[in-house]
């Protein structure tokens, strides 16, 4: 198990290091940029902007310098906010969207998973028609309008609910975010479930299990689960990609104070000290998930281990 | 964003069966396919709904009597009324949301198709020749593929909108080049194994660049993946560009889309509904019949599944 | 000799879209205390289905009716949990794969100790160390090791080992074994075979030796019943069977199989493919295929009837069987 995470570990890397390169050389070597605004700067002021943003020096150094600051947890400054790092801005935004996208994901997790059971068990019974509804409007119907339409049914028309914001605390706020949010992954997952948990129920190990007189409770529990939710977590990582990049427009929708806020923002603003910033600390979380995920596949299934 | 229609299994178990069977068979296999998708009654009533909405968005402008960027100071605001054309009401500016809504919906089916077809030029170039040469090129270049894979795609289509700033097609034409790598595995895939088949070494040994080889030989060959691959990417595309929209970094005024639309209707929702609900309706249904349409090909592919 | 399983009128239908398929037909017969009996036939004869619904194994579509008697209890007319009582623990079924047959995730002495947990009520660590002796007691080399590995990491042999193992460990009166060394290398077998003569000899489980290998009932039953399309056509004991069958199907079987004494003689072949259970031919089921068929097997069908000798057959034909007779 310790040599399959490091070597997991080890193979992560130089995708990391890919993904670092290609944004910043993207970004840097794109044609426009910050302080090409409607009216044109006065060149000497250009010239000191840029030498300020060390823009003015060859680009392989640059890279160089980003690469070393980032390593110590320096994205670089904002180049419209004027005053801010990026780093900064992560730490507001950071824990924000951390909390919003693991609370989403646990509960789409949890409720997928039960909901795909349920189906499965039930298969073709009414409660897997009332998920087959559900999956579809969760994987049809794309977040934001998703978002428009629940802000407008539970906020606006029947207040229940606050239809956004965030005063840090009342979690009421964050019932909607998180709806739109967990919606379409636990709907992908309960679909991977309940099909996989039908193919578990028919293979011979679980025949096996019954002939041992253990009893439908345990079959599920401990014969069942654990092989059927293979393909439900090897989803888990590019789940949570998805579930992630969504919040950039929960959190827009919904007015929620994340790094996906600033980061749209910052696309808008083409404010591109802060988009590098956002995009490479996004890529270096989604690794960093994905690279649990894998752990905890191997743990789910041994013979991965030792491929 | 990617994702709801299951392109990457579907394909994959498409061409996993397509490899098992000689070339003659594997006609068969789309042929039989397409007739068990025809059979499948839900995506028959969708490709006639889908047919439907194309043909009403490209031709239907012509006989709606408002035009979409035309005020109407006389109706500004003003919900669905027979009598004064406006069929589906106008918006803040007194514009008519039918003549809009068939001009967005248009936008959004032009730049679905314009990635699509990008998406797809470039997976079978690269899929090809990374195929076809196969040794190290094949493994620097799949090796490209798996780390893209891996990265939060996304984020890049919103770098590009950066980049590509305000121009439509070029933003679209940049989506078009980040949906490529699934393709790309597949003609892969088809290549290593129709490299090896009689008909190329005939061509090889004919005297044929690789280029034509490739172009002549083996890309008419992947006609079925090219297909299913389109129908499947279509609706990805169409959610991507309503997202960037709906954020504000896509289709921009005077222009419109179906995401364009929604974004403008949502804030007004609670008074002026009908902006957003007529928008929500037909870029629901697009995805809803484009999804069944998906999902019948995945049946007719896959008999064993149900 | 006390039976220990009694099965009456046996009946196993499944439902299809298109109308219910009935693979096991009023299939009765007794099993008694420390027998083996081999049952035998083609695939789809029922064989394996008629066990599996002793068993509760069924699959989603299918039924089972009758009685199946087991120790004083019908084993069809009990719920799921009162079922759940009895598997494992008075009667034990291995599987014909044992590559596919135990579960991939969990560790072996883990699927043995939780049937010990379960029926014996013994704690985790007693039920792992009884389960790690019984492992050893199939012959399973470093036993402690082996109860502490996966599935994966064992060959076919010792899977099946580890299947028997499991199956023995609450002493069962009776032993299903559903093709226990079809799966396995021809070496294998030979060794299992063995393995299941002096295990259920020392348990004193009766076994149920489901098979198409006659080979195999040669070595190691007692008695036998050949079934065919749903039906029981012939049973007594496997040298009655062997040396003067009474079914023509039964003799048919007997000279498509190899023998090692007479090596120089031709096989014959059955000729013809066993029937579709949804359209059986009228009559007796076999008369397509019987070399000895005669007009009124296509249209009644012959009952099971005592022929002597404890022996049983469902045949109109009451004339010995030969051979060049059979050939045309």
């Amino acid at each position: 198990m310790f040599n399959y995470a490091t070597r997991r570990v080890l193979s992560a890397l130089p995708i990391a290091i890919i993904a670092v390169t290609v944004c910043f050389f993207i970004l840097r070597l794109a044609p426009g940029g910050p302080f090409d605004g409607e009216r044109a700067l006065p060149p000497l002021v250009l010239q000191n902007l840029r030498a300020h943003y060390n823009l003015d020096q060859p680009i392989w150094i640059q890279y160089f310098n980003y690469v070393w600051r980032m390593i110590q947890g320096d994205f670089g400054p904002s180049m419209v906010m004027e005053g801010f790092e990026v780093s900064e801005l992560l730490a507001i935004g950071l824990p924000f969207t951390l909390m919003l996208g693991m609370t989403a994901f646990i509960v789409a997790t949890i409720i997928g998973v039960i909901a795909g059971i349920i189906a499965a068990v039930n298969q073709n019974k009414w409660p897997d028609y009332v998920l087959v509804l559900a999956v579809m409007l969760g994987v049809i119907v794309p977040n934001f309008l998703m978002g428009a339409l629940l802000q407008l049914l539970f906020g606006v028309y029947l207040r229940w609910l606050p239809a956004g914001g965030w005063s840090g605390g009342n979690w009421l706020q964050l019932v909607l975010p998180v709806t739109v949010l967990a919606w379409p992954h636990a709907a992908r997952i309960s679909r991977l479930m309940r099909g996989s948990m039908i193919e578990t129920l028919g293979s011979n190990f679980i025949r096996t299990a019954m002939s041992k007189g253990i009893g439908e409770r345990l079959m599920l529990t401990r014969h069942a689960l654990k092989p059927a939710l293979i393909p439900v977590v090897s989803y888990l990582g590019p789940g949570l990609s998805y579930l992630l990049t969504g919040s950039l427009v929960v959190e827009s929708i919904f007015g929620l104070p994340g790094i996906g806020k600033y980061f749209i923002q910052a696309a808008l603003n083409r404010d591109y000290g802060l988009v590098l910033g956002t995009t490479v600390f996004y890529v270096m979380l989604i690794l960093v998930l994905n690279l649990l995920v894998d752990l905890v596949y191997a743990w789910l299934d041994p013979r991965v281990r030792f491929r | 964003m990617a994702g709801i229609t299951g392109k990457d299994r579907t394909l994959t178990a498409y061409a996993d069966t397509l490899e098992r069977l000689d070339a003659p068979k594997g006609r068969s296999l789309t042929q039989d396919a397409m007739r068990r998708l025809i059979a499948n009654r839900a995506a028959l009533i969708s490709i006639f709904l889908v047919t439907a909405i194309v043909l009403i968005a490209f031709v239907g402008s012509y006989f709606v009597p408002w035009d979409g960027t035309k005020v109407d100071w006389g109706a500004i605001r003003k919900p669905p009324n027979f009598e004064s054309g406006h069929y589906l009401g106008t918006d803040q500016n007194g514009r008519d949301l039918l003549a809009r809504l068939l001009q967005g919906t248009q936008m959004s089916l032009i730049v679905a198709g314009v990635a699509t077809v990008v998406s797809v030029v470039v997976g079978v170039v690269y899929g090809a020749i990374s195929g076809y040469f196969g040794g190290r090129v094949d493994a620097l270049m799949m090796r490209f593929v798996d780390i893209m894979y891996a990265l939060p795609y996304i984020l890049f289509v919103i770098i590009l909108v950066v980049i590509f700033g305000r121009s439509p097609v070029l933003l679209f034409v940049g989506i078009g080049l980040l949906e490529w790598l699934t393709m790309a595995r597949i003609v892969r895939g088809q290549t290593l194994s129709f490299k090896e088949k009689e008909f190329v070494e005939a061509a090889r040994a004919g005297g044929a660049k690789p280029f034509t080889i490739i172009m002549r030989h083996i890309v008419p060959n992947l006609t079925g993946p090219v297909v299913i691959y389109a129908t499947l990417t279509v609706p990805e595309i169409i959610i991507v560009e309503s997202f960037l929209s709906y954020l504000g970094l896509g289709v921009q005024e005077p222009l419109t889309s179906l995401g364009t639309l929604i974004s403008n209707g949502a804030p007004v929702a609670e008074v002026l509904p009908w902006l957003l609900v007529a928008p929500a309706i037909v870029l629901v249904t697009l995805l809803l019949c484009l999804s069944y349409i998906g999902d019948g090909l995945r049946d007719a592919l896959d008999p064993k599944d149900r | 000799m006390a039976n220990v399983l009694e099965v009456k009128d046996l009946n196993v239908t499944f439902s299809l879209h298109d109308g219910d398929v009935s693979a096991v037909r009023d299939l009765s017969f007794v099993l008694g205390q420390g027998e083996t009996l081999a049952v035998v036939g083609e695939s789809g004869s029922g064989k394996s289905q008629a066990f599996l619904a002793i068993m509760g194994l069924l699959a989603r579509n299918g039924r089972a009716t009758g009685k199946a008697v087991l120790g004083g209890t019908d084993l069809l007319a009990l719920s799921p949990t009162e079922l759940d009582r009895h598997r494992g623990l008075d009667i034990a079924m291995i599987f014909q794969d044992p590559m596919t047959s135990l579960n991939p995730s969990l560790k072996i002495g883990r699927q043995l100790a939780e049937v010990l947990v379960r029926h014996r009520g013994q704690s985790d660590s007693a039920a792992w160390r009884h389960a790690t002796e019984m492992l050893d007691r199939v012959g399973i080399p470093e036993a402690a090791r082996r109860a502490d590995s996966y599935p994966h990491e064992l060959s076919g042999g010792m899977r099946q080992r580890v299947m028997i193992a499991m199956a023995l460990l609450c002493e069962p009166k009776v032993l299903i074994a559903d093709e226990p060394t079809t799966a396995l290398d021809v070496t294998v077998q030979a060794q299992m075979l063995e393995l299941f003569k002096t295990l259920t000899d020392d348990f004193g489980a009766a076994l149920v030796l489901i098979t198409h290998d006659l080979g195999v009932v040669a070595g190691l039953a007692d008695r036998m019943m050949v079934m065919y399309a749903g039906r029981a056509v012939e049973s007594g004991s496997v040298d009655d069977l062997f040396y003067a069958p009474n079914h023509p199907y039964t003799f048919g079987l007997l000279h498509s199989t190899p023998h090692v004494e007479d090596s120089g003689q031709r096989l014959r072949p059955i000729l013809g493919l066993p029937p579709s259970l949804e359209h059986l031919p009228t009559g007796c089921a076999f008369h397509p295929r019987c070399a000895f068929v005669m007009p009124e097997c296509r249209t009644a069908r012959p009952e099971l009837t005592h022929r002597g000798g404890g022996r049983h057959a469902a045949c109109f034909y009451e004339g010995e069987l030969k051979e060049k007779e059979a050939a045309e």
